[in-house]
């Protein structure tokens, strides 16, 4: 072979080998620092994200809004929710079986209690105890709301600061 | 001559330029940063939250009887075994051990007593509800006090009848042994369980009436026990009051540096938020079992225990109404996030309190912040935490971080000994 090419050959060799040693000695900083957050997927926030307090359900079925007691939710305390469920065409959705649950979408856990509707105010209006939320960040609850042989889910995002 | 003079003109400018900048990162954050900062402050520290299930809670008087059983060794099988043999007041109310010494060993480490008023859960598991609940359950530990709550009923009655008196009304006449034995409780040594269960039942709710306001008279001397302010606190005050000369006195660059990652890429603050630098809920981080002690599946065996704890709640000594008890009611008891999950201990003052985590299995705050940068996969369960990628330098200013939240408690130096 000619002189030249066999430099050449060397020398890219000798590059591939450098890049290829440098890339593992580096990965351990580079990796989590850069690479983890690419290749795990995490949801960022949107940046229209809907936090408001008024939803309407999935499949359009409702109209639910809530208000948290404090407001606004505290980070770190068990307190109470109050929401109110309307027809779509504003009529107050009586005896309605509801669940709760939710989770931050960027951590990929669920809520640290199990929150339940423990009473039906009438008038639509319903209280669900326990709700906690123990770390900062963009939170979602979701109620699933069955009444009068019909049910949806209805899901409320919040960032709590 | 001209172009040397660019030079060092440039050069300088250049100092110049690098010197503003590494003085601005020391006091300059962003709105979010600067509020996250306020909630870690301890000016932030809301008032004691009440504790409904304990009508002393709030009562000076019980809090002083609380402190003299606190620190009286009588209350345990040998007469060597008080509260303060492994909450030391003056090692921030723990030990420095990885494990407790009692009348044995336990299998976690001692943890620190300091703002567990705000806690709605004790114990690393989590197993109880209540300070005062809590207090009773070192005191029938076969390895911890190793006593039985007849014995304790005989001793406030010979030794401490005025002060049980003055607080809680007549004390039941125990003189009869047959049905007061010196040693009977529901405790792990049979002798002692045996003659429990052959007492009458209204006899064991009267012994455990007596034993019951132990615990709430020592939770009461408990709630008492508040941390004070620390370097980081000084920093956040002098933040809001835009005092750069204060922050800069306060903490060293590479304490801020420590800071930023603390509140930033580090993540600690996921978990150890708030005023008292912790969630109080349960975490698994994938912490390896001890040397010789069994895998331990922490809040998925506490959270049963507590439902099921004889002085929970809602329990018939408790006296929370029934709509006080929302913790206990909503609590998640299934999942496998509680798999070896355990509760975050404050971290103010941490570097007083090694060594670390639930059976003190890293000793040096140097060896936690290895595990949270290349965390090792959860023996049981699933851990949290993912590699950071922190440089060494970084490790280094977290750790400095860390000690800057240390501080004298904000406690009566007579709270802080043996009552007179």
């Amino acid at each position: 072979m000619k002189k030249q090419t066999i430099t050449v050959i060397a020398a890219s060799a000798l590059t591939t080998i450098v890049v290829i040693i440098g890339f593992i000695l580096l990965m351990p900083t580079i990796g989590p620092r850069y690479l983890h957050p690419l290749m795990m997927g995490n949801q960022p926030v949107a940046a229209d994200l809907d936090t408001s307090t008024s939803v309407l359900s999935d499949t359009g079925l409702f109209r639910v809004s809530y208000s948290s007691d404090p407001i606004p939710p505290p980070l770190n305390q068990i307190h109470t929710w109050t929401i109110h469920i309307e027809t779509a065409d504003g009529k107050p959705v009586e005896q309605a079986v509801i669940t709760v649950n939710g989770g931050m979408p960027q951590h990929g856990h669920g809520l640290p209690t199990s929150p339940e509707v423990t009473q039906d105010l009438g008038n639509g209006d319903y209280r669900v105890e326990g709700m906690k939320f123990q770390m900062p960040g963009w939170w979602e609850v979701r109620f699933n709301i069955a009444a009068n042989g019909q049910n949806d889910n209805v899901t409320f995002n919040f960032i709590l600061e | 001559m001209k172009r040397v003079y660019l030079i060092v003109g440039g050069v300088i400018l250049a100092a110049a330029a690098i010197a503003f900048w590494v003085q601005g990162r020391q006091t300059s954050w962003s709105e979010a940063d600067a509020a996250m900062l306020q909630s870690l402050w301890i000016g932030n520290l809301p008032a004691l939250p009440p504790d409904p299930s304990n009508d002393f809670a709030d009562n000076p008087e019980a809090a002083k009887f609380g402190q003299k059983l606190f620190f009286d060794t009588r209350f345990s099988s040998n007469g060597e075994v008080a509260c303060t043999t492994c909450h030391l007041p003056e090692l921030m109310f723990t030990d420095g051990l990885p494990l407790a010494n009692g009348v044995g060993t336990t299998t976690r480490k001692t943890m620190s007593i300091v703002g567990t008023a705000y806690s709605p859960w004790l114990f690393w598991d989590g197993r109880k509800d209540s300070q005062w609940a809590q207090a009773l359950g070192p005191m029938e530990s076969p390895v911890e006090h190793g006593g039985t709550r007849t014995q304790y009923a005989h001793l406030i009655n010979e030794v401490y009848r005025t002060d049980y008196e003055s607080m809680f009304g007549t004390l039941p006449d125990f003189s009869d042994r047959t049905r007061f034995p010196d040693v009977a409780g529901p405790v792990a040594d049979t002798d002692a369980s045996t003659a429990w269960e052959a007492m009458a039942p209204e006899d064991r709710d009267t012994v455990t009436q007596v034993y019951v306001n132990m615990g709430k008279a020592i939770a009461a001397y408990e709630r008492l026990i508040m941390p004070g302010p620390s370097r980081f606190d000084k920093y956040v005050k002098a933040l809001l009051n835009d005092d750069k000369a204060a922050m800069q006195s306060a903490l060293t660059n590479d304490e801020v540096a420590g800071l930023r990652l603390f509140v930033g890429r580090a993540e600690c603050t996921k978990c150890h938020n708030g005023p008292l630098f912790t969630n109080n809920d349960f975490h698994n981080t994938g912490v390896p079992a001890a040397n010789g002690l069994p895998a331990d599946d922490g809040r998925a065996s506490g959270v049963q225990e507590v439902i099921n704890d004889e002085f929970n709640c809602l329990s018939q000594w408790s006296d929370a109404g029934d709509n006080d008890c929302a913790e206990l009611r909503f609590v998640t008891s299934t999942g496998e996030q509680l798999e070896a999950a355990f509760k975050p201990p404050t971290l103010r003052n941490v570097a007083e309190t090694g060594p670390y985590m639930h059976a003190g299995q890293y000793a040096t705050l140097a060896e936690v912040l290895q595990h949270y940068n290349h965390p090792p996969l959860a023996s049981v369960g699933h851990s949290e935490l993912e590699p950071l990628g922190l440089t060494a330098t970084e490790l280094v200013q977290l750790e400095a971080f860390l000690r800057t939240l240390s501080g004298p408690l904000n406690v009566p130096p007579e709270l802080l000994q043996a009552p007179r």
